[in-house]
């Protein structure tokens, strides 16, 4: 079967847009002046009907801009997005037509996502109504069945967000993608902002609606545990690139890339009780100007001179797996240092 | 031995259009040198107020109604304000989630920080730098000279925030309060400043109160736990404890409901309901409508407890292990 | 508390969110914040009442100035409360052509506030547009719209106002077309302030990524997000703009004295203001000056009890 989603070497650069002051003082070695953030680069995945990819990083990984080019609110500078092999937006840089309504967003935080002056009730309605995917007498009892799928009142389609709490209103924006009916869902940090007996809520509300109506859905996270019990795969960004790809219960086995190790040892965890934690040496380095080669070679422990020259590639590591390191493919390069 | 920080039934009320509420009530607990208090709490249960209302920062339409705060045995209440400011900053300091809100964003790191040393302390430019520095180099702070002379937006997230703790640090406090000094940084980022917490906590013996929401966090940083509902310490007793073996059923569903430790796929086991409105608790006790142990005594009396060791607030607490 | 089931069947206890704050009550609390000001509401009050005298003046006015068969040239000059042929008291006094100041000035109210309401809204309207669109679109469009706004900024309104006046000719219509090219500006660079934080939230790219049309995406997310600071501007606008209606007319460039405004009858009362005749001018400037404060002081309760930064 062919899969849903296929982003295909997709790459997003957004030239910073240099002022007059950054212009002057390009000579004094500012960074800004004329530079490029290289937000997302050459990266390749795919995601199979019914499937939930996770995808995992911290912040200035790349992880939202890829979720946005998904959701076709951003065009890529390189590469291509196609669900069912048409392109989900058309367009360059700021001007972006999005071509379908099958690939919907759920936003980080709750009170910004919802138009704070619109009944929920419209907020749900307006998509469906505007593509006419549903006959227009339908369209409230529509709303009403969403709100009440999501585990809220139907009366509560004439409230304004404001009168709602966080969990409410995530639920809210959950009932205003699926209304759309999407084939597909992308999660931008969607239980983020959310205490953890909210999270948990809507987690489970999320795992019903899969199992229900059989989502596919981007899952984007910084949340190890959040994503290792709801995907199936694992996709571990840094910036920009994908650096190890993996179903989720082999990934939380035995991590491969030394960036997903050093990630998973540095997470504090519920019940292993006061201990010295591992934290990664340095600090993530800046989009703008990357390190060369391998992007997580200044932090990497068992980086070798072939790490600052090659980008490694990701290779198949296993069933199913792929790693970006070159410990998985032919070795750092400490022979040729020698 | 005595205790560097030890709060006695503060209580703190706000004046809202629906009326007073109580946004913490009757809390105690003390924190001994060199020992870490994690505060825990859902939004609105009343955690970070109470870290404010430590440092009698609390303003219009707020304030504090009750409660003493012992800072190595004096009380910080009964200070005249000038003398309370004095204390701000050098025995008690803050670190907020923001540290924005320490850094003055037109200053040299350095020039901000001699100027936060010479508030309290009389000594030359040269000499306030020196001391700058050392600060700057025991929160880990690689090349700490340099880093004198940068503007604060010239540092990374994680780097401020270290520099807050820094400045916090300058006239080693008998304690520090920490709000969310986490929560905006990146993992791999708040590895690296908890175990750095942990370290100055051991090394100069400053108490510290965590002020957080991430039970994850506390559980390996802290020495002690408050759990903290609708205003109320719930929970009080060693990390250990608390987390292994909660008593309270409010820290229990919470514990619960952390992903990680469940098969994944499966359903979480979630607390129903949400937090309540502090303008509309109900009667009793205020977790009662979301307990799954609440009897008909916890509709009518609200729940006491006498604290010492592991206790929580509440008439069915879970067996002590 | 309601129970509702939720797809997992279990049952979820939902708050039912919050005390209620529906669209009235929102506006009650608005009232109830915008009363704590009794300047304001003072000011209010003072603002009704000579809208009241202002547009019912055929009702309440002894006389019609611009009925020019009313007037009698005995009239004439007649000190505040003296009783003139028509049998009536003139409270304010007569003109040099024997208008009753009173009636003159509750028609030039009318006519001042007519000119500062239009101007102001089409001023307002225009201003939105650009604002909107320059934020909304932003890169070489956004550049272009808002030097143009900024260059006529750099410019004293009265002015532009003048030179425009100059060139449409005397009349109602042209001082509101001068008026709001003077104007429109201030508008337009407020929208697009606030356009500018709006257009970066996640709603509005929610809304673009549904997707929804343009034009539905500006004019039912966006607009309504910004127009909290432009009602605070609009009222500062209509006062000014009515001040600036004022002065042309003073200078001799607005409106005849056939149609009363403020301005008018200030400029012609000026000229007797040395033979004592004082009351030809001062009474119209009196009650020009007191709408305009009256306006600015509502104007600014307004913006202070909608000042995001006054949280509760």
């Amino acid at each position: 079967m062919s899969p849903l989603l296929t982003v295909d070497r997709v790459s997003k650069r957004f030239p910073l847009k240099a002022t007059l002051i950054d212009k002057l003082t390009a000579g004094l070695g500012n960074r800004r002046a004329g530079g490029t953030v290289h937000a997302v680069t050459d990266v390749t995945f795919e995601v199979a009907r019914g499937e939930v990819l996770g995808m995992v990083g911290e912040s200035g990984c790349g992880k939202s801009t890829l979720g946005r080019i998904v959701s076709g609110i951003y065009a890529p500078t390189e590469g291509t997005v196609r669900l069912d092999g048409e392109p989900v937006a058309r367009g360059r840089d700021d001007h972006v037509d999005k071509l379908t309504t099958r690939v919907q967003m759920i936003h980080q935080d709750p009170f910004a996502s919802l138009n704070p002056r619109m009944k929920v009730g419209e907020t749900i309605s307006e998509g469906p109504r505007i593509h006419r995917l549903v006959p227009a007498s339908d369209v409230r009892a529509r709303t009403r069945a969403l709100l009440e799928q999501v585990g809220l009142e139907g009366a509560y389609a004439d409230r304004f967000p404001h009168q709602f709490s966080g969990g409410q209103r995530q639920r809210i924006a959950i009932a205003r993608a699926l209304a759309m009916q999407p084939d597909l869902l992308v999660l931008d940090e969607a239980v983020a902002s959310l205490d953890v007996s909210i999270q948990a809520q809507v987690l489970n509300l999320f795992l019903d609606l899969r199992r229900d109506l059989g989502l596919t859905a981007l899952f984007i996270s910084h949340d190890l545990s959040v994503v290792r019990h709801v995907c199936d795969r694992v996709a571990i960004m840094y910036l920009g690139r994908i650096v190890e790809l993996s179903p989720a219960e082999q990934l939380y086995a035995a991590p491969k890339h030394p960036y997903t190790q050093a990630l998973f040892a540095s997470v504090p965890t519920l019940g292993t009780g006061r201990r010295a934690f591992r934290p990664i040496e340095g600090e993530i380095p800046s989009p703008i100007d990357p390190p060369p080669g391998c992007a997580f070679h200044p932090r990497c422990p068992f980086a070798g001179p072939r790490c600052r020259a090659e980008v490694p590639r990701l290779t198949a590591s296993g069933p199913g797996r792929t790693v970006a390191c070159h410990l998985n493919d032919g070795g750092v390069g400490l022979k040729e240092a020698a | 031995m005595n205790a560097a920080l030890d709060v006695q039934g503060l209580t703190t009320r706000f004046d809202t259009r629906a009326g007073t509420v109580t946004a913490v009530n009757d809390v105690s607990f003390s924190v001994e040198p060199g020992r870490i208090m994690g505060l825990v709490g859902e939004s609105g249960s009343g955690k970070s107020v109470t870290g404010f209302s430590i440092l009698g920062l609390i303003e219009e339409p707020g304030r504090i109604t009750d409660g003493r705060v012992l800072v190595e045995g004096t009380d910080l209440r009964a200070m005249p304000p000038g003398q309370l400011r004095s204390m701000r900053g050098r025995k008690v300091s803050m670190v907020f989630q923001d540290p924005m809100m320490t850094l003055n964003p037109v200053l040299r790191i350095g020039d901000q920080m001699s100027m936060a040393v010479r508030v309290h302390e009389r000594m030359n430019k040269r000499q306030a730098l020196a001391r700058s520095r050392d600060a700057l180099a025991k929160v880990g702070i690689p090349s700490p000279e340099e880093r004198l002379s940068a503007y604060p937006h010239q540092l990374s997230g994680g780097m401020r925030q270290r520099v807050a703790i820094a400045i916090a640090l300058l006239h080693r406090p008998a304690v520090i309060i920490a709000d969310e000094p986490t929560t905006a940084l990146d993992v791999s980022i708040q590895g690296q400043i908890l175990a750095e917490v942990r370290r100055l906590a051991d090394e100069t013996r400053t108490a510290i109160v965590w002020v957080t929401h991430d039970l994850a966090v506390v559980s390996s940083l802290a020495d002690d736990i408050c759990v903290m509902y609708a205003g109320r310490i719930v929970e009080r007793g060693t990390a250990e404890d608390v987390i292994a073996r909660p008593r309270h059923p409010y820290t229990r569903g919470l514990l619960d409901s952390v992903p990680g430790q469940h098969a994944p796929g499966t359903h979480l086991p979630q607390i129903p309901g949400s937090t309540p409105q502090l303008s509309r608790l109900p009667s009793g006790c205020p977790f009662r409508n979301r307990c799954p142990r609440a009897t008909e005594v916890c509709t009518t009396e609200p729940p006491v407890a006498r604290f010492g060791g592991h206790t929580a607030l509440c008439h069915h607490p879970l067996e002590a292990a | 508390m309601s129970d509702v089931a939720t797809t997992t069947g279990e049952t979820l206890a939902v708050p039912s969110a919050a005390p209620i704050e529906t669209r009235a009550t929102r506006l009650r609390n608005f009232w109830a914040d915008f009363r704590r000001s009794w300047v304001a509401v003072g000011a209010l009050i003072v603002i009704v009442a000579l809208l009241a005298v202002s547009f019912g003046a055929p009702l309440v006015a002894p006389q019609n100035p611009y009925d020019m068969a009313s007037l009698d040239w005995m009239d004439a000059f007649l000190t505040p409360g003296e009783t003139g042929t028509g049998g009536y008291v003139h409270i304010l006094g007569t003109d040099n052509a024997g208008r009753d100041m009173l009636s003159a000035i509750f028609y030039g109210l009318r006519t001042s506030f007519t000119i500062g309401v239009s101007a102001g809204a089409l001023a307002l309207a225009i201003g939105i547009c650009v604002g909107l669109t320059a934020a909304y679109f932003g890169g070489r469009v956004e550049s272009l719209l808002m030097r143009i706004v900024d260059l006529q900024l750099s410019m004293p309104a009265i002015l532009l106002a003048l030179v425009l006046v100059a060139m449409l000719g005397q009349g109602v219509v042209q001082i509101i077309l001068a008026l709001v090219v003077a104007q429109y500006a201030y508008f337009a660079r407020t929208t697009h302030g606030a356009a500018t934080v709006e257009r970066g939230k996640d709603y509005i790219e929610a809304a673009r990524s549904t997707p929804l049309p343009t034009r539905r995406v500006l004019f039912r997310h966006l607009l309504p997000n910004v127009l909290p600071p432009l009602i605070v501007v609009a009222t500062v606008q209509v006062a000014s703009a009515i001040a600036l209606e004022a002065t042309l007319s003073f200078l001799g460039v607005g409106l005849p004295l056939t149609e009363p405004s403020l301005g008018s009858l200030i400029s012609n009362g000026f000229k007797y203001i040395h033979s004592d005749r004082y009351w030809l001018s001062i009474y119209p400037g009196l009650f020009l000056m007191v709408t305009v404060v009256a306006i600015n002081l509502v104007g600014d309760q307004v913006r202070t009890v909608l000042d995001p930064r006054r949280s509760r």
